[in-house]
């Protein structure tokens, strides 16, 4: 008997998701527990969690292309899903840093936010998340209007980017994975230009014809 | 001269008598293990036993310049490593430079002198009395270690080959060979490797050139066979796997320089006062350690070495 696709996305696809978008942090944790972080596991749980943050901000940005391209209109039903699990490790990577890093060294820390801008690139585009993951309910959907919601939500490309740039200043030397990060990054949103002035171009040439 | 770390001096001794028992048993292990391959295997007759990481090295003797504190352990000094020439991740150097073959090894020292020779690396070993010195390491990433070096003072070696009037600063050079280092694939730095020093650091006593470390010959991911380190400077002045030592007149560009010299200078000295652009260099994180603690001014060798830069501009000549 065929399950139908509501219940086959609700049952399977996205407890799927949900713990494969967990398994970062579970293995971390793991590897935390039994020591096997290296010599610096502080700077390790840092790296990661940042490194994991940037992976589902591109995962996020990555759907309604998915779905544009390939026609699977379900997949844009798990991107609220991911863009809160970028959050959930952008909160890791944030804590870690505050907690384990600086332990509370609140003068060192304000230090950081003024004079290194990767760190403080980095802050402001975690706290520009912040107000993403609370309005990411269906009830602030609908009390924001449609509208003023999407462009809220639109602040996300400006927080990638953000994050890209907070890994690139971050590095010493080697900007390999920062730059790979960033040429995905600029693909997704070239991708969202084009498709934005396609979309353009169709509403402009239905205007055009119903004046006729 | 004895140098005493004003801090952590008392440190239980059941956790030196630990951390010497732990190594003793790896040590047995290990030898163990190598005495079973050079059994069955013919490596003796081709690569002497200086050679081969691991070994320990004979008539090393406790020198006076060590300090009090507890020593990073042995699995965490040589599995944290910053060295480009294998990789830029530092928790697998290890494993990309196992197998580097540090032997024959022969280093150059030429330039402003008035008898340039080349070293054979056993030779070197055998020539110079090896000391083991405890420094403290200060990598300019804002973490720290303290490492039982075995090496001989760089003096001594610059002595024997008679700097001449000219010669007023030293050049190293580290290995240039792709197809043995991995990372120089990639131009991540601009290879190969240079660093320098005045001719007075160079011939300062705490200056050293290390060929182990731990009693045992240096793996190759901490350096093989022959590294420079200078403990009150950041950890990048300690230059890995020298194939070339030089002095010359003007003052070398060393490679971190060349790469952003807005950001790494020549002198390179541990100062928690000069701050590196990006990040604050006034604490620093002792491997093993949960709080940071406060980074001393030259590494804590002041005492040793503020002489050097009487008149300077630390935050101009950082």
């Amino acid at each position: 008997m065929a399950m139908n696709s509501e219940l086959w996305l609700r049952r399977i696809v996205k407890p799927t998701v949900f713990f494969v978008s967990l398994l970062p942090a579970t293995l971390l944790t793991w590897y935390a527990l039994t020591d096997q972080l290296g010599a610096n596991p502080i700077e390790e749980i840092v790296r990661t969690s940042g490194d994991w943050t940037l992976r589902f901000l591109l995962i996020t940005l990555a759907i309604t292309p998915t779905r544009r391209l390939s026609g699977f209109h379900w997949i844009a039903r798990l991107r609220r899903m991911i863009g809160l699990f970028a959050f959930f490790y952008a909160c890791l990577h944030f804590l870690s840093y505050l907690v384990l890093d600086q332990f509370f060294a609140w003068g060192e820390i304000l230090k950081d936010i003024l004079k290194r801008p990767f760190i403080t690139v980095g802050l402001v585009s975690f706290v520009m998340l912040v107000p993403l993951a609370v309005t990411s309910t269906n009830k602030m959907m609908k009390r924001l209007g449609g509208k003023r919601w999407q462009r809220l939500h639109q602040s996300v490309y400006i927080i990638a980017c953000g994050g890209v740039l907070h890994y690139l200043w971050m590095v010493k030397a080697d900007i390999r994975d920062p730059i790979i990060y960033g040429s995905i990054l600029i693909l997704l949103l070239s991708h969202r230009a084009w498709s934005k002035r396609k979309e353009e171009a169709v509403r402009r040439r239905r205007a055009h014809s119903a004046t006729i | 001269m004895l140098i005493k770390a004003p801090k952590n001096s008392d440190v239980s001794s059941s956790e030196i008598t630990d951390e010497t028992l732990f190594r003793q048993r790896r040590r047995f292990l290990r030898t163990a293990v190598n005495l079973a391959l050079t059994s069955t295997i013919a490596t003796p007759l081709f690569v002497p036993a200086s050679a081969r990481a691991g070994t320990k090295l004979s008539n090393v003797k406790k020198s006076a310049y060590t300090i009090d504190e507890e020593l990073t352990p042995f699995e965490d000094v040589t599995h944290y490593n910053n060295f480009y020439e294998f990789t830029t991740e530092k928790r697998d150097v290890a494993e990309m430079a196992q197998g580097f073959q540090a032997r024959p090894w022969t280093v150059e020292v030429n330039g402003e002198v008035h008898k340039p020779r080349t070293f054979d690396i056993d030779d070197a070993i055998k020539r110079y009395a090896l000391e083991e010195r405890i420094y403290r390491l200060r990598c300019v990433e804002a973490w720290s270690m303290v490492i039982p070096w075995v090496g001989f003072p760089l003096a001594k070696l610059l002595k024997d080959v008679e700097p001449t009037a000219n010669g007023k600063y030293v050049e190293f050079t580290t290995l240039h060979d792709p197809e043995r280092m991995p990372g120089q694939r990639r131009k991540v730095l601009p290879w190969p490797y240079v660093e320098g020093l005045r001719l007075d650091e160079a011939m300062h006593p705490l200056t050293i050139l290390a060929v182990g470390l731990y009693g045992e010959v240096l793996p190759p991911q901490n350096g093989a066979p022959l590294r420079l380190v200078v403990p009150w400077k950041y950890g990048f002045k300690c230059i890995k796997s020298i194939v070339r030592i030089r002095l010359t007149e003007k003052q070398p560009r060393n490679t971190w320089q060349v790469n952003n010299a807005r950001e790494y200078g020549f002198y390179a000295n541990v100062n928690p006062n000069v701050d590196h652009p990006r990040w604050s260099q006034s604490r620093e994180r002792r491997i093993g350690e949960f709080f940071k603690r406060k980074t001393l001014m030259f590494n804590g060798y002041g005492e040793e070495v503020a002489g050097l830069y009487t008149g300077m501009d630390l935050a101009k000549f950082y």
